[in-house]
């Protein structure tokens, strides 16, 4: 789960780590008011999304007096902020985020990732700071510094100092460093992270290190133990689908194309996408119901899919192990009676007694497209589409 | 022979007392997997499907011999359960549990670090299917009857999939030594790798099929260790042609955020070092039949 860099800033600060000076605004009169209330005689105004490269689509505004805060703020509200980050559809703005403006000397950036190789917390630093780490990776691989931490003992002080004298951090700076370093650990550590980014991380002309930017990723596996972080999640940076998904417990990513899926288990979810894709098509959603496919499930799923508007045919793949397909069929016969679906429906059941199951779908009376392979389902679903699609004739199958 | 789970292989089951524990607990028992005790904190004593259950692993494996174990426990109380095995001195550990927090998979990681080599415990998962050796036992939630005893060795990250490839190969005849479930989570027990070695030592294998899908760096350094140390031919699937960037497919650890952890980039790095990548899911048996014609 992700959060704003107002809150992420809010946390970090709780750990130690310096932020500037700011205030949240939901209106641009409050951004103004708020700049008044922080003193000062320049401001930063930062629309609050959940996205990198704001500052590029124009959602990071220095600001020198009040009319330019207001602009600043009146140009954010409402707008949908398009970054490389959030797809051609934008993140809406509905919060900005008004900081006092700091005297940068020097930038870094400072990143911490679970490592998925040493399956341990990762520190990456470098000196150039401002860039994203990919374009850091691929221009000044070099700049790079690594560190592990062992996960018994924690972060130790002298590899947060090896980082800090590794960046080029001045010797008087390093106690601050290590702070910074110290409290971004222990946020990560203590409230679960998967990630926490400062970037850029900046020391300032009166020698203060602060963090100008903050980024947290949170696990979702690990939100049950922290209840005040799960309270942060906002839907309006969400997929309302997504959202909707979620809110019932299934697993759904949104894409671009129209064949809907309804799959069990992550991997053949992935594999039942790419088999369309190979066929022609195009997926418009993965979608995982869990191993157990019970008539409820299967129903939510179909609701779910046909809740995007671009679906033009559903792809049911079901490996049926435990649960027999004869039980998986009644379940998708049961869902189609009760939800109203207008588009061709492909279904395809393996595993356990698997003609039983084509049995009662082939009984069932509803104009079901049977498919015995995966190859076979795909194909026929991207065939019902483009039929559908040129001959403007839709299989309805409700009753 | 077969890799990690054998007939005789004594198992506990931790949790047993769960809806969903006992019904695999039956299920394991018709398979004629061994299954010996179970374990749940507090209901020491009691006998869930015959089987007696036992408050701590400790007592358990005091009192039955248990090698193995099973973990059915839910996902903020699994990793003590991982750790309370390991420390009981169980051999082979599988976890079942889906939603373990990776921070404490981070820690049952370095704590089973703390034993030597070799009272290590081996851990497969969490959030998979299990380990079946066909014919012999099963340690796991897998339908045991699409798989027939043979001669590949399957690791699959993912549950569903899995079973797919093995039952295109029940249908072309061929069979199965072992199939490992290494499970979908960022952070897992043992790795395409650790298993690549087993069966590369395992007798009864002749090739090896991995299962593999976008996310982390375990397919390519698989791919590294098959061309310095594997003798026996691989074939690998790569599930999330058609994933996004950035997004989390289903699986924790199903997640594309570095360079070399999409599908199409792990296909290319697996072809690299002679592994036949199946191009679709439909054609994993095909691939495997084909191979194996060829090593004949």
């Amino acid at each position: 789960m992700d959060i704003h860099e107002y809150q992420a800033k809010e946390i970090l600060s709780k750990f130690g780590v310096t932020v500037p000076a700011g205030a949240l605004a939901y209106s641009p009169e409050q951004a103004v008011y708020r700049a008044r209330e922080l003193g000062g005689d320049r401001w930063i105004v930062k629309a609050q999304v959940h996205a990198g490269g704001r500052g590029k689509a124009g959602g990071i505004k220095l600001c020198d007096n009040d009319n330019d805060i207001q602009n600043a703020s009146e140009n954010m509200f409402g707008r949908k902020l398009v970054t490389h980050q959030t797809g051609p559809e934008g993140k809406g703005i509905y919060r900005v985020y008004v900081e006092a403006a700091v005297p940068i000397e020097q930038e870094f950036y400072l990143g911490f990732v679970m490592d998925r190789t040493s399956q341990r917390v990762m520190i990456v630093a470098s000196a150039e700071g401002g860039m994203e780490i990919e374009e850091i990776s691929a221009n000044k691989p070099d700049s790079i510094v690594r560190s592990t931490v062992e996960p018994a003992v924690g972060l130790q002080d002298f590899q947060a100092r090896e980082i800090a004298f590794q960046l080029g951090i001045a010797p008087s700076l390093i106690s601050q460093m290590v702070r910074t370093l110290q409290g971004c650990y222990r946020a990560f550590s203590e409230l679960d992270a998967t990630m926490v980014e400062v970037n850029p991380l900046v020391v300032t002309s009166d020698d203060r290190v602060i963090a100008l930017d903050a980024k947290m990723t949170f696990d979702d596996n690990a939100l049950f133990r922290h209840p005040q972080i799960s309270e942060l999640r906002d839907k309006s940076q969400e997929d309302p689908r997504e959202s909707r998904a979620a809110d019932r417990g299934l697993s759904y990513v949104g894409l671009e194309g129209n064949i809907g899926c309804i799959v069990n288990g992550a991997g053949l979810a992935m594999a039942t996408m790419d088999t369309i894709m190979l066929a022609g098509g195009a997926p418009a959603n993965f979608l995982d119901i869990g191993g157990g496919a019970t008539p409820e499930r299967v129903a939510k799923a179909f609701r779910l899919v046909m809740s995007d508007q671009n679906v033009e045919a559903v792809l049911v793949n079901i490996f049926a192990g435990i649960n027999r397909c004869d039980w998986v069929a009644e379940g998708v016969v049961q869902a189609l009676k009760e939800v109203q679906v207008d588009v061709p429906v492909i279904v395809r059941l393996a595993g356990t007694n698997v003609e039983e199951g084509q049995k009662i779908l082939a009984k069932s009376g509803l104009p079901i497209i049977r498919a015995n392979t995966l190859m076979e389902a795909a194909e026929r679903a991207v065939g019902a589409w483009k039929n559908d699609l040129s001959q403007a004739t839709r299989i309805r199958a409700i009753t | 022979m077969s890799i990690l789970l054998d007939r005789n292989t004594p198992v506990l089951v931790q949790g047993i007392t769960g809806r969903m524990a006992r019904f695999h607990t039956r299920d394991m028992l018709d398979y004629g997997t061994n299954v010996v005790g179970g374990v749940v904190p507090g209901k020491g004593g009691e006998t869930v499907e015959g089987v007696p259950v036992f408050d701590t692993v400790k007592a358990a494996v005091a009192a039955t011999g248990a090698e193995a174990s099973l973990v059915f426990v839910p996902p903020p109380f699994a990793a003590d359960s991982i750790m309370e095995a390991a420390d009981a001195g169980i051999s082979y550990c599988v976890c079942i549990t889906d939603g373990i927090p990776a921070g404490d998979m981070i820690r049952v990681k370095r704590y089973m670090m703390r034993y030597p080599k070799e009272r290590r415990m081996v851990l497969t998962g969490p959030n998979c299917a299990g380990t079946i050796s066909p014919g012999k036992a099963m340690l796991g939630i897998m339908p045991g009857h699409i798989f027939l005893p043979g001669n590949v060795g399957i690791i699959g990250r993912s549950g569903t999939l899995g079973y797919e490839a093995a039952a295109q190969l029940k249908e072309l005849g061929l069979g199965v030594s072992t199939s490992v479930g290494i499970g979908g989570d960022p952070i897992n027990g043992s790795s395409f790798r650790d298993m690549l070695q087993r069966f590369e030592a395992d007798e009864e294998t002749e090739v090896i099929c991995m299962i593999g899908e976008i996310g982390g760096p375990q397919e390519a350094e698989a791919a590294e260790y098959i061309r310095d140390h594997v003798t026996k031919p691989v074939v690998a699937y790569v599930a999330g042609l058609t994933a996004p960037k950035g997004r989390t497919m289903g699986h924790a650890g199903a997640i594309i955020s570095a360079f070399g952890e999409s599908a199409s980039e792990k296909v290319e790095i697996l072809s690299a070092v002679g592994v036949s990548v199946a191009e679709n899911p439909a054609v994993i048996g095909q691939t495997i039949a084909r191979v194996l014609g060829k090593a004949a």
